[in-house]
C-alpha cells in the first residue's frame, strides 16, 4: 500500500492530467494573461497578484469546483500492478457475472435486430432529416409503430441475475440458522448498520433541522426554514460546489434547488456545453439508431403515463436520444463494472482501432430508464442544461443501479443492505413475508433501481435526491426502502400472499420521505 | 354524542356557542344534479333528501330551476340556495365585460390611473354586434393581431373560434342598412371578441390554464373564500400560432380535449395546483411566484367588486365559482372573463373526484347549516377567507401590529391543504364540550 503522501501526489497528478487541456484550463490561462494589464498587478509580485486576481474574480472557485468534481469520479487508488479491470470492479466473480449479463443483453438486442430486420444504425435520408429537425420540439406527437419492439430487459430480469450471484470463495454450506441471511441476495458484502449510519448521516438526526420535516406548515419558519434559505442563497452566490453539497444534506429549498444541484454536479451551461449538445442533436438528426425505438417505447410506456411527467415527454426524447450518442459518457466505464458493447469492423475482430461501441455512449436503455430524467424536468427547462445535469447524475450515481458491482452505492449492496436492515430490525415482518412467499426484495427492487422515481410524489423524490447528492451515495435509497416497510409493517403483517403485499405497497405517493428516514435511522431501538 | 341542538342553546359558561336561530339537527336538501354533489350531500350526517315538492332547507339547484322557481319561492331565514338570482351578471361574458369596464372607469375617476390599472387583467374585449365599431377601431390599431370569438352564454368551449381578418366575422357587423325583415329573421347570436393572448406560458411546449374555486357567501358586504386546491389543465397538443383553426391547441377545457383525436383518457391532462406552484417556484423562485399569486388574488377580488352593486344580494344565497386563469410568458395572470357559476363537478379521475368531494364538503361546512362555526373563522378546511368587506390578512391585525408594514394576504392557492387536521380542530366542540 502506498503511503498517504504518495497517494496524494498521485491523486493531484491524475487530476492535473484530467483538467489539462479542458476549456476551463484555457479560460483560466487567458484570464491570467489578460489580467497582466490591470494596474494592481505589479511586476515584483506578479505570481501572487495574478493568483489574487483569479481568486477575487471567481476563477479560483471555478477551478476548485472542477477539482472537486474530479475527486467524485476519480478511480480509487490501487496497486500499481493491478490490471485496469480492478478499477472497474475488484471482485472477480462480480466481473464475471456482469460480463455474462452483458452477453445476454447483447444477444437479446441482436436477435431483436435480426428478427425485425431493423439495422442497429442507419443514416437518415435528407427528407427524414428535415422532418425531424422541424419536429424536434414535439417529437412526442409522433406515433411510430413500436409494437414490435420490446424493452431489452426489465428490472425483474436483472433481479434474477443478482439473486444468482455467488462468491465461489464463500462456503455457504453451513446449515441455515438464525445468523444466516433470509433474503434473496447471497453474497457476503460489507454494509453499514444503523449505529454507523447514525454517525454518517448525522445531519438527518432528530435534533437537526430538515427540509421535508421542519418546513411543515405548522412549524414557524423562524425555527429553521428562513435561516436555511438564507444560507442557501449565500451558497449559491458564493458558487461553492463543496458547500452546496454539504448544504444539500438538509434539503434544498424549492426556489434554489436547480442552482444548487447544478453547483454540486459542477454542471455548467457555457457556450461549449451548448455546442456539445447541439452536436449531439445533429447526430440524432443524421442517424437513426435501433435504441432510439427502445427509448421511444420506454417514454411512452412510463413517463407519458405518469400523471405528472407526461407534460415533459418531448424533453425526455431530446435528452435521451442525445445521451445515446454522447461518446463522452464512455469515460465513466473506467470506474463502472460494466463494459460497453463493442462490435468490430468485419475481419478485424479484437483489434481495438476497429472497434465500434454501440450505442455510441455504451448504455443500453432498459424499461424505466427515462424515469431517471423525468424528475429533472421539474428543475431545468433548457435542453442543454437539463442534458448536462442528467449526464452528470448518470455517470456519478445512476449507472450503479443497473450494473453488477461490489460498490457500496451499487445495486447489489443496496439490496443486501435493505434485506439486512429488515432482518435486523423487523425480523417478525421479514419472517412473515418470507413464509407467505413475498420476499421483500421482490417488491422493493423496482423502487431502488429507479431511485424511487415515479413511485414517490415529485416533491418528496426531490427531497430524497437532495440527500443522494449531499451524501454522494445511493445508500439512503436502501434505508428509505426499509423505512417504507417499517411504516406499513402493521398492514403487511396481515397479508397472506405476495399479491396482497404488493397491493399494500403499491401506492407510495402519499409518503413523506424525511420523517420515515429520520425515524428509521434515529428512533429505531437497537 | 347527541345531535339534538335547539336554537339559542347556551354553552356551560353562558356564552352563545353559535348564532341564534341556527343549528339544525336534520337538514332537508334538494339536489338537481347527479354528480359529485349528490354523493357529498347523501353522505353528510343528518342531511336528508326531499323529493318533488317537499320543503327544503338547502337547495343545490341548476340554473334552469333557479330561473323558473326562485322568484316564486318563499324562503325562511335559515334556508340556503347555491346560486344568486342574477349570477349571470358575472357569468355571461358580455354582461361581465360591461360590469368590469364600468367598474374600471369608476375607479379611475375616484382613485386615479394607478388604481384603475389594477383592473387590467383582462384582454381588450368587445361585445358584438353592439360594440362592433369600437372593436374595429381597436382591431385596426393592432395589425396582425389574433382575436378570439366566444359566444356569451355557452360553455365547455362550444362555438369558439379564432380569427385574424375582419371578413371572418362579417355576420356580426352592426349594419344600419340591413332591412327590418333581415334583422328579425337572422338574429345573430351575441358574441364577444377578445384579444388573444399570443404568448401564453408554456410548460414543455404546452399551453395550460388554471381552474380555481372561489366561494362567495355574500356580496354586500363582500365575503369571499378561496380554495387551496385547484388544477392546471393542459392542452393535449403543442402550442403554435400557425394553426389557429386547430381548436384543440388553444382550448384547454377538459370537455374539448376529450374530443381531440389523440386524447387518451388514461393519460389525464391535469396537474394539481400544488404541483404547478412547486414547478413554477422551482423555475422562477419563491418571491416571484408569491407575487404572481398575489396578482391572481387581485383578479378575484376586483371581478367580484365590479358586480357587487348589480348582484341582488340575498342572504339565502351562496355561490361557488370556477374561475379560469391564464398565465403569459411574463408571468402575468390573465382573466379571459371565463367564470363558471356551475363549475363542472363531474370528476375525470379518482383523484379529481376526491378533490371535488373535499371542495364540496368544505363548502357545506362554510354554509354551516349545523351552526358549528362562530362566523369569525379565517379558514375552514381547504378554504381561506380572502375578502371580508376588506382584505383579510394571515396575521392578526391589532393595535400592536397596526404599525407594521408587513401583512400577508390570507390566501394559500396551491399550498399544502391539510384540511382534515384543520377541520378536526375547528369543528371539535359539541354541546357540553369545552373548546380547547
Amino acid at each position: 500500500m502506498m503511503d498517504e503522501g504518495t497517494e496524494l501526489s498521485l491523486t493531484i497528478a491524475q487530476i492535473v492530467q484530467r483538467l489539462k487541456g479542458t476549456h476551463l484550463h484555457s479560460q483560466i490561462e487567458r484570464q491570467a494573461k489578460e489580467c497582466l494589464h490591470r494596474p494592481e498587478i505589479k511586476l515584483e509580485s506578479v505570481k501572487e497578484d495574478v493568483r489574487n486576481f483569479l481568486k477575487v474574480s471567481g476563477w479560483e472557485r471555478k477551478l476548485q469546483n472542477a477539482v472537486y468534481r474530479e475527486l467524485h469520479v476519480q478511480l480509487p487508488p490501487s496497486h500499481p500492478a493491478a490490471p485496469p479491470e480492478h478499477a472497474k470492479e475488484p471482485l472477480a466473480y462480480m466481473r464475471k457475472a456482469q460480463a455474462s449479463w452483458e452477453k445476454r443483453i447483447l444477444k437479446s438486442l441482436n436477435s431483436m435486430c435480426t428478427e425485425l430486420g431493423v439495422p442497429l444504425a442507419r443514416k437518415r435520408p435528407a427528407v427524414e432529416q428535415k422532418e425531424l429537425t422541424n419536429k424536434w420540439n414535439e417529437m412526442g406527437t409522433d406515433e411510430p409503430d413500436l409494437s414490435r419492439f420490446r424493452p431489452v430487459y426489465a428490472p425483474k430480469d436483472f433481479l434474477e441475475v443478482l439473486i444468482s450471484l455467488r462468491n465461489p470463495n464463500h462456503d455457504s454450506s453451513e446449515e441455515a440458522s438464525a445468523k444466516s441471511h433470509w433474503g434473496l441476495i447471497q453474497v457476503p458484502l460489507h454494509d453499514r448498520g444503523i449505529p454507523q449510519m447514525r454517525e454518517a448521516y448525522s445531519e438527518l438526526s432528530l435534533t437537526t433541522g430538515q427540509l421535508g420535516i421542519d418546513d411543515h406548515t405548522h412549524v414557524p419558519p423562524d425555527l429553521f426554514e428562513s435561516e436555511h434559505i438564507r444560507i442557501g442563497k449565500k451558497v449559491v452566490s458564493e458558487q461553492d460546489s463543496a458547500a452546496a453539497q454539504q448544504y444539500s444534506r438538509q434539503g434544498c429549498p424549492t426556489g434554489l434547488r436547480a442552482d444548487l444541484w447544478a453547483l454540486i454536479l459542477n454542471s455548467t451551461n457555457e457556450p461549449e456545453d451548448v455546442m456539445h449538445y447541439e452536436q449531439l442533436k445533429a447526430g440524432v438528426i443524421h442517424h437513426d439508431l435501433l435504441v432510439d425505438n427502445l427509448i421511444y417505447k420506454d417514454v411512452k410506456l412510463t413517463a407519458s403515463n405518469d400523471d405528472y411527467y407526461f407534460v415533459f415527454e418531448d424533453f425526455l426524447y431530446q435528452v435521451l436520444l442525445c445521451f445515446s450518442r454522447d461518446t463522452a459518457v464512455l469515460e465513466h466505464f473506467s470506474y463502472n463494472s460494466a463494459t460497453p458493447p463493442k462490435s468490430y469492423i468485419q475481419g478485424k475482430v479484437g483489434i481495438e482501432e476497429f472497434a465500434v461501441v454501440y450505442p455510441p455512449n455504451g448504455v443500453i436503455p432498459f424499461h424505466g430508464f427515462s424515469m431517471y430524467v423525468a424528475p429533472l424536468c421539474f428543475l431545468y427547462n433548457e435542453p442543454s442544461k437539463l442534458y448536462s445535469v442528467f449526464r452528470e447524475m448518470y455517470v456519478r450515481y445512476f449507472f450503479r443501479l443497473h450494473s453488477v458491482s461490489s460498490s457500496t452505492s451499487g445495486i447489489v449492496s443496496l439490496c443486501l443492505q435493505f434485506e439486512r436492515l429488515l432482518q435486523t430490525h423487523l425480523p417478525q415482518l421479514f419472517y412473515h413475508l418470507r413464509e407467505i412467499g413475498a420476499q421483500p426484495l421482490r417488491i422493493a427492487f423496482k423502487w431502488m433501481v429507479r431511485a424511487f422515481s415515479g413511485y414517490l410524489s415529485t416533491d418528496q423524490l426531490l427531497l430524497l435526491w437532495d440527500r443522494i447528492l449531499g451524501y454522494d451515495s445511493l445508500e439512503i435509497v436502501a434505508v428509505l426502502a426499509a423505512a417504507v416497510f417499517a411504516f406499513r409493517a402493521e398492514n403487511l403483517m396481515e397479508v397472506t400472499s405476495l399479491a396482497s403485499a404488493e397491493a399494500v405497497l403499491a401506492d407510495l405517493s402519499t409518503l413523506k420521505v424525511m420523517p420515515l428516514i429520520q425515524i428509521f435511522l434515529f428512533a429505531t431501538v437497537i | 354524542m347527541s345531535k339534538n341542538r335547539t336554537a339559542g342553546y347556551k354553552g356551560p359558561y353562558g356564552y352563545q356557542k353559535r348564532r341564534e336561530g341556527e343549528g339544525r339537527s336534520c337538514v332537508r336538501y334538494k339536489c338537481g344534479l347527479t354528480n359529485t354533489i349528490q354523493d357529498v350531500l347523501r353522505q353528510r350526517p343528518g342531511w336528508m333528501e326531499v323529493k318533488d315538492d317537499g320543503e327544503w332547507d338547502f337547495n343545490w339547484c341548476d340554473v334552469g330551476w333557479l330561473r323558473e322557481n326562485f322568484d316564486h319561492s318563499y324562503m325562511e331565514e335559515h334556508v340556503r340556495i347555491c346560486h344568486f338570482r342574477n349570477h349571470y351578471e358575472l357569468t355571461r361574458k358580455n354582461l361581465m365585460v360591461k360590469n368590469l369596464k364600468r367598474y374600471r372607469k369608476t375607479l379611475e375617476r375616484e382613485a386615479g390611473r394607478i388604481e384603475a390599472a389594477k383592473c387590467d387583467f383582462f384582454p381588450r374585449t368587445f361585445e358584438l354586434p353592439s360594440e362592433y365599431h369600437l372593436f374595429v377601431e381597436e382591431f385596426k390599431r393592432s395589425p396582425g393581431s389574433t382575436w378570439i370569438m366566444k359566444p356569451v352564454a355557452r360553455s365547455q368551449g362550444k362555438g369558439i373560434f379564432l380569427f385574424q381578418k375582419l371578413k371572418d366575422i362579417m355576420d356580426w357587423k352592426k349594419d344600419g342598412s340591413r332591412s327590418e325583415e333581415q334583422r328579425d329573421e337572422t338574429q345573430v347570436e351575441s358574441y364577444v371578441a377578445q384579444r388573444y393572448v399570443e404568448n401564453p406560458y408554456l410548460i414543455s411546449g404546452r399551453k395550460f390554464d388554471l381552474r380555481v374555486y372561489v366561494l362567495v357567501t355574500s356580496y354586500i358586504p363582500l365575503k369571499a373564500w378561496l380554495y387551496r386546491d385547484g388544477f392546471a389543465r393542459f392542452s393535449s397538443t403543442r402550442f403554435s400560432l400557425t394553426s389557429i383553426d386547430d381548436q384543440y391547441v388553444h382550448l384547454t377545457n377538459v370537455a374539448v380535449q376529450k374530443t381531440a383525436p389523440d386524447y387518451d383518457p388514461e393519460k389525464g391532462c391535469k396537474w394539481q395546483m400544488q404541483q404547478l406552484r412547486r414547478y413554477l417556484t422551482a423555475r422562477h423562485g419563491t418571491e416571484t411566484i408569491e407575487a404572481l399569486f398575489k396578482d391572481v388574488d387581485n383578479i378575484f377580488v376586483r371581478s367580484l367588486q365590479s358586480v357587487q352593486k348589480v348582484i341582488i344580494n340575498d342572504k339565502h344565497c351562496i355561490e361557488l365559482y370556477g374561475y379560469d386563469i391564464l398565465l403569459d410568458q411574463d408571468l402575468k395572470p390573465w382573466w379571459l372573463i371565463e367564470v363558471n357559476a356551475s363549475p363542472s363537478l363531474t370528476a375525470s379521475s379518482q383523484e379529481d373526484y376526491e378533490m371535488k368531494c373535499c371542495l364540496l364538503e368544505d363548502t357545506l361546512h362554510i354554509v354551516d347549516m349545523e351552526g358549528r362555526l362562530t362566523g369569525r373563522e379565517k379558514r375552514v378546511g381547504g378554504y381561506d377567507l380572502m375578502w371580508n368587506d376588506g382584505p383579510v390578512y394571515r396575521e392578526d391585525v391589532n393595535l400592536e401590529t397596526l404599525g407594521s408594514a408587513c401583512f400577508t394576504a390570507n390566501t394559500h392557492l396551491g399550498c399544502v391543504n391539510d384540511r382534515k387536521k384543520q377541520l378536526r380542530q375547528l369543528l371539535k366542540p359539541f354541546p357540553g364540550q369545552k373548546r380547547i
